[in-house]
């Protein structure tokens, strides 16, 4: 690559990118990418298999699609929800292989094989998951548009064993925002729901 | 966001190769990238997820340190023994950086190639900034910059380098090692961003293509510490962070290195200020004086003159605070 000050092509290289991005359209299922190592390398459409609570999905995404649009525009899994879309407030939070993440952050096409857990994977049947019925006894929301996130978040919090102080469990549920503020009831629906599942 | 094509690298070899085709950018754990690709900071046509590439998120021990591999996410770097018992000031740093489910994606390769948290530069509308579009002037120097720098900036930019982590690597003395077709390199954390006067467009000294393949830890620094002054308690970026690694004789310092962290366009480190560290006691008066020769060239704008007086107490505690580690 002849590149002498990199950063500056790069920004140079950038304002290509338009007719880069509309041949890609127009080649609708593979870019021929210009220069491209491989021709084939580069996906203008994704295929895609996700595990969302148990269950396979398959399914055709561009690769811009998050993987919180995916659940909750392409499966109508909308327990998860939007809140920033930046990373920034939590809401979208979900289990990836076990661990928490912001969907909001995550492409679709990245999560391709892996196992999602999202607030409607819980309950047993009629019987919520213990961390549920926690953060209703504690009367741990008042609109409810963060909760679900909240609950993933803390159903993670729990199995990492965060939950030693309240202290701890505000510092390590932090990624949550909650604009009813409901904080120290969701403290003591974490704590209690930790105690339950010992 | 305007759309474009993906690619996923399986080994480091393919990363390479994808990375030499035109207008591409690697995504680690997209905290960042996708958050540019939103607002319009960024628009790459094409994207390479490294995502599956194999060999590179270990921790290990190598000859005389200790090496994170680029794609390890920050939560298992920072709960790492080695990390957390040979270098607290780097496990400190990453556990108060964003939050815990964010640092489950955000990977140590990826968190030095973030970007300055300007407003102006975060804007969806353009307002003039350099760093967004050069050549087209700073909005903060005359408009709002109380978060600003108060070392090393120049009136092309004024904005100070956000993160965490490599404040604690700058006072490591930590290496980033790379890879690129025509060759890697190994670039010192302490140089690895990039001052307005050098260009104020630019963040870092990463060529296009190259990849970052792991950062080496010298020496083990069990007494080191972070400290990070914020609006509030968890989940913000610093207002000024400070970082310390402390060699003791005795109750003595014979050796101390020192970082400030958003304060200028790069992890600050306290030069002049650790030559006269060495001999004092960490709580001994004479460590403030020590720690003035350093804000000798300290030069706050109208925005950030309050930054000064909290710097310098922080670097105070700091030093004390990794005495105690
Ligand atoms: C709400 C929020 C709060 C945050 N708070 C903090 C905070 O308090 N402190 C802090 O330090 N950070 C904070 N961050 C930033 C976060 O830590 C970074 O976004 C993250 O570390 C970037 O890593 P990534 O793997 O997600 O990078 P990506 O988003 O995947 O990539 C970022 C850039 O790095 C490049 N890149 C990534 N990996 C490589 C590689 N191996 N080689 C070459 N180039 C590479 C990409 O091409 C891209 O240009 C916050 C982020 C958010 C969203
Ligand atoms: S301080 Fe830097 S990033 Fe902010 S507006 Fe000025 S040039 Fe842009
Ligand atoms: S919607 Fe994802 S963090 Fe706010
Ligand atoms: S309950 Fe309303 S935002 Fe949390």
């Amino acid at each position: 690559m002849k590149i002498t000050s990199p950063k500056v092509s790069r920004r140079s290289l950038l304002r290509g990118s338009a007719a880069a991005a509309a041949a890609s359209l127009a080649h609708a299922r593979q870019v021929s990418a210009q220069n491209a190592p491989e021709e084939s390398a580069f996906e203008a459409w994704i295929d895609l298999r996700l595990t969302v609570n148990g269950q396979a999905h398959a399914l055709t995404v561009e690769p811009r699609v998050t993987l919180l649009d995916a659940l909750r525009e392409r499966m109508q899994l909308t327990g998860t929800k939007k809140g920033c879309n930046r990373g920034e407030c939590g809401a979208c939070t979900v289990l990836m292989d076990g661990r928490r993440v912001n969907s909001c952050l995550v492409l679709a096409a990245s999560a391709e094989g892996r196992k999602i857990t999202t607030i409607e994977g819980l309950a047993d049947g009629d019987t919520p998951h213990p961390v549920q019925r926690a953060f209703a006894e504690a009367d741990a929301f008042q609109c409810g548009f963060c909760t679900s996130g909240q609950i993933m978040s803390a159903m993670a919090c729990i199995e990492e064993g965060h939950t030693g102080s309240p202290e701890e469990i505000r510092e390590w549920m932090s990624g949550n925002l909650c604009r009813c503020s409901a904080y120290p009831q969701i403290t003591a629906a974490v704590a209690a729901a930790a105690e339950e599942l010992g | 966001m305007r759309d474009f094509s993906y690619a996923r690298a399986g080994s480091r070899a393919e990363a390479l190769d994808l990375g030499q085709a035109d207008d591409a950018a690697f995504l680690a754990g997209g905290t960042e990238l996708i958050n540019w690709m939103r607002i319009g900071i960024n628009a790459p046509a094409r994207v390479i997820d490294l995502a599956r590439v194999e060999g590179l998120d270990a921790v290990e021990e190598i000859e005389g340190g200790v090496r994170i591999g680029a794609l390890a996410r920050l939560n298992d770097v920072a709960q790492n023994p080695l990390i957390a018992e040979g270098y607290p000031v780097l496990s400190h740093a990453i556990l108060r950086a964003a939050s815990a489910q964010i640092r489950n994606l955000a990977t140590i390769g990826g968190n030095p190639v973030q970007r300055v948290r300007c407003p102006y530069f975060r804007a969806n509308e353009g307002a003039p900034c350099n760093k967004r579009e050069p050549g087209s002037g700073c909005a903060a120097l005359n408009g709002i910059h109380d978060r600003h720098a108060i070392f090393g900036w120049t009136e092309d930019c004024v904005a100070v380098h956000p993160a965490d982590p490599p404040v604690a690597l700058a006072a490591l003395d930590a290496v980033i090692v790379t890879d690129h077709p025509e060759g890697g390199r190994l670039i010192p954390v302490r140089e690895f961003h990039v001052l307005p006067s050098q260009n104020p467009a630019w963040h870092d000294v990463l060529r296009a293509g190259e990849l970052i393949v792991g950062i080496e830890l010298p020496a083990p620094a069990p007494r080191s510490a972070y400290l990070k002054i914020r609006e509030r308690e968890s989940y913000e970026y610093a207002t000024v962070s400070a970082a310390a690694a402390l060699e003791m004789d005795g109750g003595v310092i014979r050796r101390a290195r020192v970082a400030l962290g958003s304060v200028a366009m790069r992890p600050w480190r306290l030069v002049a200020a650790e030559a006269r560290l060495a001999g004092l006691a960490p709580d001994a008066p004479e460590v403030a004086d020590a720690i003035d020769a350093s804000f000798a060239e300290a030069r706050p704008l109208s925005g950030t003159e309050w930054k000064v007086r909290l710097a310098r107490n922080a670097a105070r505690r700091v030093i004390e605070l990794a005495a105690e580690a």
